[in-house]
This record gives structure tokens, sequence and C-alpha cells, in this order.
């Protein structure tokens, strides 16, 4: 299959007549009969995966079957936020794999999708916090992971909007910093995976919801029940996100998850007065300005889980409160739209990237609040364990019997976010 | 928000509540005998249901007493509270469905 290679002069040459002539950048695939291996949720995680799978695992037929349209689920619904400054050693190497791979995969897609490494700053606000955030620094410079500590002025010199009085009812007692985190294009991210994955012969079926899942003799996947008919497959990855529990219950397997509202908002676009990404757990509030002058802003999840894709206003100004306190140039902007999305909780807050006790079922799900960060390892690692039915060594902690074993990763105590 | 009836206060706004997840799980009889997965079973797996989920709230800023609640996940729409202790109500025919 050939398609456009994007490039500027692509981009001068089609400005110069007039836009025409860009073709559509994946095609719209009908389900074939059967297929090597079957992705289920065409999010970032779940396109890329069908990428890495086709791209270096060399599986001729890979199809990725979504219930809606690809990323309008949370891959199209998150504050973008990118970064690995996590405690345990088994969380720094996940997510710092996800970062090294953000670094170039514009070019590895030939896909803009605008990864912008422009800092993310942790405020600390209690001694508490400065004690927590000093420990994650020491930990992950022991990982290599850059991390480093901001006195308040500094954080204001990164970060000038910040409003360092003490006088505030949290007032802000130092930072931590990770240079290498900041932002990418949400959109652009599934968008490149699909148009990627689509270019080495990847189905991507929309509108396709999977209703059974069928087993053979000794139990094994033999065929997925949808919408669209019956596919076979003796491999599937389960990439389902807030919806991965109902998915599994197809197949009989339970999981330790739970699903959640969690709001995000965007205010009215303005000039760019927003360095960096900031983000301040004790009072929940993460903000970023986008490349479209919208400062992007994310909430706490809701008290009780949902599948509606919305939650209660008050999440969302109580999250407000708090930005007008941090940055009181913010008071008079005006939000524009909010929205949310239903992301899956373990109990100890890291993810599942791991074969199921259903031979041929594999599972990635359990991102909670922070996938999007993940999106290029997370994939890549999934496809590796779909593809030699064995995890990756970076993924191998990453079981579903690590709760039955008592060998959690418990980043919920060591709050790299507050949940 | 939701707006939430207390069994015991009558409608409170959600704020008033905090959740106490699903519903129903007792703690084990006999602890002693429980095989490592019976444990996780207790600790970790929760349905997760999309639909009728029965879950615990406590009116911690009211009565401060723990409750059950059946609500629609699909839609959020409460269908019945009822006090803990009592089986969970069979809706049946008459479960109100979402406008």
């Amino acid at each position: 299959m050939s398609r456009q290679r994007f490039s500027a002069l692509a981009l001068i040459r089609r400005g110069l007549s007039g836009h025409r002539g860009w073709l559509p950048q994946w095609r719209k695939a009908s389900p074939q009969p059967a297929y090597d291996a079957v992705i289920v949720g065409g999010g970032g995680h779940g396109l890329g995966a069908a990428y890495y799978l086709a791209k270096e695992h060399k599986l001729g037929r890979v199809a990725v079957l979504e219930k809606g349209w690809i990323g309008g689920g949370n891959t199209g619904r998150n504050t973008t936020i990118i970064r690995s400054n996590y405690l345990f050693a088994e969380s720094a190497a996940l997510y710092d794999h996800a970062v090294k791979m953000w670094e170039d995969l514009s070019q590895v897609l030939n896909y803009n999708v605008m990864f912008s490494p422009r800092g993310v700053m942790m405020l600390a606000h209690t001694v508490h916090d400065v004690q927590s955030s000093k420990r994650h620094i020491h930990a992950n410079r022991c990982n290599g992971v850059d991390n480093e500590w901001l006195e308040p002025e500094e954080a204001k010199a990164f970060c000038p909007p910040l409003n360092i009085s003490d006088n505030i009812r949290y007032p802000v007692l130092g930072a931590a910093l990770q240079r290498r985190g900041g932002t990418a294009r949400h959109d652009a991210v599934a968008w490149g995976y699909a148009r990627a994955a689509d270019a080495l012969g990847v189905d991507i079926i929309e509108n396709c919801e999977v209703t059974g899942i069928r087993k053979d003799a000794r139990g094994a996947v033999e065929a997925l029940e949808t919408t669209r008919g019956l596919i076979g497959a003796r491999k599937v990855g389960v990439s389902a996100a807030g919806s991965t529990s109902v998915v599994m219950k197809l197949a009989g397997v339970r999981l330790p998850l739970e699903s959640y509202p969690l709001q995000a908002l965007v205010s009215e676009p303005v000039k760019p007065i927003f360095p960096c990404v900031v983000m301040s757990n004790t009072i929940h509030a993460y903000i970023s300005q986008s490349d479209k002058g919208e400062l992007v802003i994310g909430a706490g999840t809701d008290a009780y889980t949902s599948y509606t894709q919305r939650g209660a206003l008050h999440i969302n100004t109580h999250t407000l409160d708090a930005i007008c306190e941090l940055f009181p140039q913010f008071r008079r902007l005006r939000m524009l739209r909010n929205w949310g999305g239903i992301v899956d909780v373990t109990p100890d807050r890291s993810p599942i990237i791991a074969k199921t006790p259903v031979p041929g079922l594999y599972v990635n799900c359990g991102w909670g609040t922070g996938g999007f960060k993940a999106t290029p390892g997370s994939a890549h690692l999934f496809a590796w364990t779909i593809a030699r039915d064995e995890p990756h060594p970076i993924n191998a902690p990453f079981t579903i019997e690590r709760f039955r074993d008592g060998y959690l990763i418990d980043e919920a105590a060591a709050a790299a976010v507050a949940h | 928000m939701l707006l939430i009836a207390c069994p015991y206060c009558g409608e409170r706004p959600e704020i008033e509540f905090s959740y106490g997840g699903q519903a129903h799980i007792a703690r084990p009889a006999r602890p002693a005998e429980l095989d490592d997965a019976a444990w996780t079973e207790f600790l970790y797996m929760r349905d997760n249901t999309k639909g009728v989920h029965a879950e615990r709230w406590r009116h911690s800023h009211g009565c401060g007493r723990f409750f059950n609640a059946l609500r629609d996940t699909a839609t959020d729409r409460i269908l019945a509270t009822y006090e803990t202790g009592k089986p969970r109500p069979d809706l049946g025919a008459t479960r109100e469905l979402a406008p």
C-alpha cells in the first residue's frame, strides 16, 4: 500500500495548489473472516499495538476493532501530559520507555504528533509534599529518570505566571521538575498510528462492537462475535480502557478494575502565556496551554464508578478554585468546553499489560488517570506480549497475578498524582 | 451532581456523601481458611458493572450512616436506596428506564 509521505515540501506543493489531492490517511476497512491477531479498542494504545504487531513482529493479518470511532475515547479526552517521574523502579522503567519513544515518534510515524518536552513541574504545598517530592527525585535519579528540585523562586522563574506568595491557602514551597516531560497532540497520536498501521496492511474497523468471545474445546480464544459479524482470531488483545471489564467479562475473566469518570476542560484560546505543564496533586490542578492557545485543565476523578463519560460540576469548580489561586490572572478567563472520560483504575494504580487465564487472550488495561503518557511504550510492550506469548522484561511485573501474589506496584500510595 | 436519597434523611446533594464502592461484599467468616485466590477475589476483584450496580454510600456530612444504593452506571440514575443489611431490592419489571 502506498501512502502520501508528509514533508514540508509536500505541504508547500499542496498549499500552492489549493490543498487539493490529499488522500484519506487510512482505508475504511470491512472485517475479513479471520485475522492472525485482533486488537479490541481503537485508541492510541490499541492502534499502536496493531502498528507494532505489523511493523516489528511481522504479523500479516492484523485488525483493530473499535466500537465508536478511533481516538474517540480517552485518547481524545485527556490532558496530554507526558512524564515518567514515577517512584518505583518498575514504573520508572515502564514510563521512561514511553518517554524515550515519544522523542522520535513523529519521525518514526512520519506524522507530527507535536511532542513538546516543555517540562512538567509538580508543586509541593506542604512539608509532606516537599519530603515526598524529594524522595521521588532521588528515586528517579537512581533509575536514570531526570527530575530536579526547584525552590519557589526557581519555580517562578521557570513558570512566571505562578503565584508564590506566602499568603495563599496552599503556598508553593517548591517543585519537582522533569524537563524531559511535556505534552503531545492527542488526536495526532491516534491518527498517526492509524495511518502508519494502515500502510502496513492493518484493517481499522470502526463502529464494530465486540459482543462475544468464542473459545475452542481447550478454552483458547477462537473468534470474536461482533456487531459486524463473526471474526476469527487466535490472538486477541483487549485495549479497551474504561470498558475493559465489560469486554473481558465476555470471556469470563474478572479483573481488579473499577471505571471512574475523569473530567477535563479547556478555556477560551489566548496568546502564549503558559510555558510548561504544572501539576498540583495536593489541590488537584493540572494545567498546560495547547498550541491553539486554550488552557488545558485536568480535574480529579469523580467519587463513583460510572460509564457515562460525564461527571459532576463540583469536581471541575474545585480544580478551577485551585487554578485561580495559583494563577490569579486566569480568574477572568472563560471556560469553553468540559468533558469526561472513563478511566479503569487498579487497586495499586499501576497498569496491567499481560496474558490472561484464557490462552490467546491478552489485556492492556488499568492505566487509570494517566494512560496517555504511556501510549507508545504501552503499545510497543503489548504488541511484544501478544506476538511472543510472553511479556517483555519491562512489562513482566505488570501482571494480573501480582494482586494474588502480593507484588503490588503501589503508585497509589506513592502519590505520583492524587487519585 | 447526583441527588441521593439517604434512607434516613431524604434527598441530599452528592457532596454530602462519600462513596464506598461495590456493596454486599462480606468479610470472610473464616479468614484463615481462605486460599490466595479467594483473598484476591475479596480484596481486589470487582464486578465493575455497566448497568445496575449495588454500591455503598455514606452520608458523611449528614447522619453519618452507611446505606446501599442501586444505580445504573450507564446513566448514573439512582434506582433505589436501602438500609445496610437489607437484601438487594428486586427491581424486576418495575425498573424505571432512563428517559
